[in-house]
């Protein structure tokens, strides 16, 4: 879907990027991770062309982006940043048909595309759709960000730290809310994080940059359990197995059993308290229940294994 | 925010601010022939005869004179502004506000001294100091306002593909404009009383009778011009605050 051939970008004679090559495959949400200063916001830019490179090439469907205006490559891509940028000037609604109106789509058909993503990013349009950015929290605001770069229904989406300046809980509710809108849009992803653990939550692959050149590049399993360096092992910390679970509920985890005599747990917990349960109680079992009703159980052999899609579907609370 | 004021912006009414009107309608109460003798007799300052040309025509030629001259400064102004303040023109932007920092320092009289050989007398004269005059605070607020806008709203609109010229005109002006309009605010109102020095070139307007009144020692014809202009400005102020958007 988007290859890096080579991409290199050069200040003087320091290196921001020096010669990255990575395919990022069409569907999957793959983190960029790293230290400050490693280089990944530069490669994400060099993507979009915010930051022209100084060497290698970027592949977007076979196509060398280079040989594009740079206003149409970027009006094809998503673009999610860290500081939200929404137009103060313009309602909700208006921030969110940018594109839309930018690409000259008929105004009905964005004004019903708008209530649409604005219905997928879990804000009622009847509520907000007329609201000023001004009046609107920073988790509701970045909801219309992702709303925004939706908009024209985009192959691509580029995200550079984009739950980062929320509160914990915040972050925790719209990274919730944008695994789901990924599993149902299964748009190709790019996302800049310093986060490990949301790089753990939400992607699919994980790209670990260092000094401007990839550390490893792979599932978050390759990264935790194969890490390629000393580097990858110290950054990702030894606890890394613990913080990917601390992302999963125990619901995803869970299979058809007899529930009967094991301790009981929440389908919303997450993984990583739930085996916090399993020691306190000594069980190697838990009975995973929904609203009382018991959906499955919850083997410690089952946490061992990361699964990508929850072999149980839950029903998804409303954040 | 209260609901009410929340429920206007949303619907885009407004309730017509009636203050408004109070300083033009006393303007046009002064402009009735005989109105400001008859007010400004009990003070016994001066002989006010028939005003030879009428008092309104004064008055319109001072307000055209300053709407010209404000449509000039708009412009020249603007797009000063705008074209110093594209990224990679830090010394550009320096030196134009330094120059037009300077334009305040110069007195008007001078300015208007010395375009009198270039232009000769009259209103052209004139014109030129109220521009230069006026594009003091349009240039320096348009600056102003166009570097305050959020850089992220900036990158944000690069990032979706808007390009230079969208960008200006979706986003930067729209807000740097509450910011500009203050400028072309005081421009305006500046020029109303710079005006009134224009009479001493001959290009008429309301410093006609306030430079008649000091030639003829007539104390009560410099307050007829004195308090005609100052109304003038005021009006002019109140008209143009209903532009600047509401928060």
């Amino acid at each position: 879907m988007i290859e890096l051939q080579g991409l290199e970008k050069r200040y003087g004679d320091s290196f921001a990027v020096r010669d990255l090559n990575l395919v990022f495959a069409e569907g999957e949400l793959t983190a960029l991770l790293g230290p400050s200063g490693c280089g990944k916001t530069t490669t994400l830019r060099m993507i979009n062309r915010l930051i022209e490179p100084t060497g290698g090439r970027v592949l977007l469907r076979g196509q060398d982006t280079h040989t594009l205006k740079p206003e149409t490559l970027r009006r094809g891509i998503g673009y999610v940043i860290q500081q939200i940028g929404l137009f103060p000037h313009l309602n909700v609604a208006q921030n969110v048909a940018t594109v839309p109106d930018l690409l000259g789509r008929p105004a009905r058909d964005t004004e019903r595309r708008v209530d649409e993503l604005l219905d997928l990013v879990g804000l009622s349009p009847a509520e907000y759709r007329f609201k000023k950015p001004a009046e609107l929290s920073g988790g509701q605001a970045q909801r219309v960000g992702v709303a925004r770069a939706l908009a024209a229904d985009p192959p691509v989406l580029l995200m550079d730290e984009p739950f980062g300046a929320l509160d914990p809980l915040a972050r925790d509710k719209l990274q919730d809310a944008f695994r789901d809108i990924q599993r149902r849009l299964k748009k190709t992803v790019i996302m800049v994080t310093h986060d490990i653990d949301e790089a753990l939550r939400l992607a699919d692959r994980i790209a670990l940059m260092n000094a401007g050149e990839l550390a490893q590049f792979g599932t978050p399993d390759d990264l935790i359990h194969r890490p390629a360096s000393d580097f990858v092992r110290q950054f990702l910390g030894e606890d890394a197995a613990l913080r990917q679970l601390a992302g999963r509920r125990a619901a995803d985890f869970a299979h058809p059993g007899d529930p009967a005599g094991l301790p009981t747990v929440d389908a919303q917990l997450d993984a990583r308290s739930a085996l916090g349960i399993m020691l306190r109680e000594g069980a190697d079992a838990l009975a995973v229940t929904q609203a009382g009703e018991s959906i499955g159980i919850l083997r410690w052999s089952d946490l061992q294994t990361i699964p990508m899609q929850p072999p149980i579907s839950i029903r998804d609370e409303v954040t | 925010m209260t609901s009410s004021s929340l429920t206007a912006a949303r619907t885009g009414r407004r309730r017509w601010p009636w203050g408004v009107l109070l300083w033009p309608s006393l303007l046009l109460l002064c402009l009735i022939p005989g109105v400001l003798p008859r007010l400004l007799a009990p003070l016994n300052l001066g002989e006010l005869t028939a005003f030879d040309p009428p008092l309104w025509r004064l008055t319109l030629t001072h307000l055209g004179l300053v709407a010209l001259a404000t449509g000039v400064v708009l412009g020249l102004g603007v797009p000063l502004a705008v074209a110093v303040t594209r990224p990679g023109r830090v010394a550009l932007r320096q030196l134009a506000e330094t120059l037009v920092g300077l334009g305040q320092t110069v007195p008007t009289f001078a300015i208007l001294a010395l375009a009198v050989p270039a232009l000769g007398f009259g209103w052209k004269p004139t014109l030129l100091g109220l521009i230069v005059y006026g594009l003091v605070p349009v240039v320096s607020n348009g600056i102003a306002g166009l570097q305050s806008v959020d850089t992220s709203a900036l990158d944000a609109a690069r990032g979706m593909g808007m390009t230079g010229r969208q960008r200006l005109l979706r986003v930067e002006l729209p807000l740097a404009l509450p910011v500009l309009l203050a400028g072309v605010r005081t421009s305006t109102v500046y020029n109303v009383g710079t005006a009134t020095v224009g009479a001493a070139l001959g290009a008429g307007g309301l410093g006609e009778p306030i430079i008649n009144g000091l030639s003829q020692q007539n104390t009560a014809l410099v307050l007829v011009g004195a308090v005609l202009s100052a109304l003038l400005a005021l009006s002019l102020d109140a008209v143009l605050g209903l532009f600047a958007p509401r928060t």
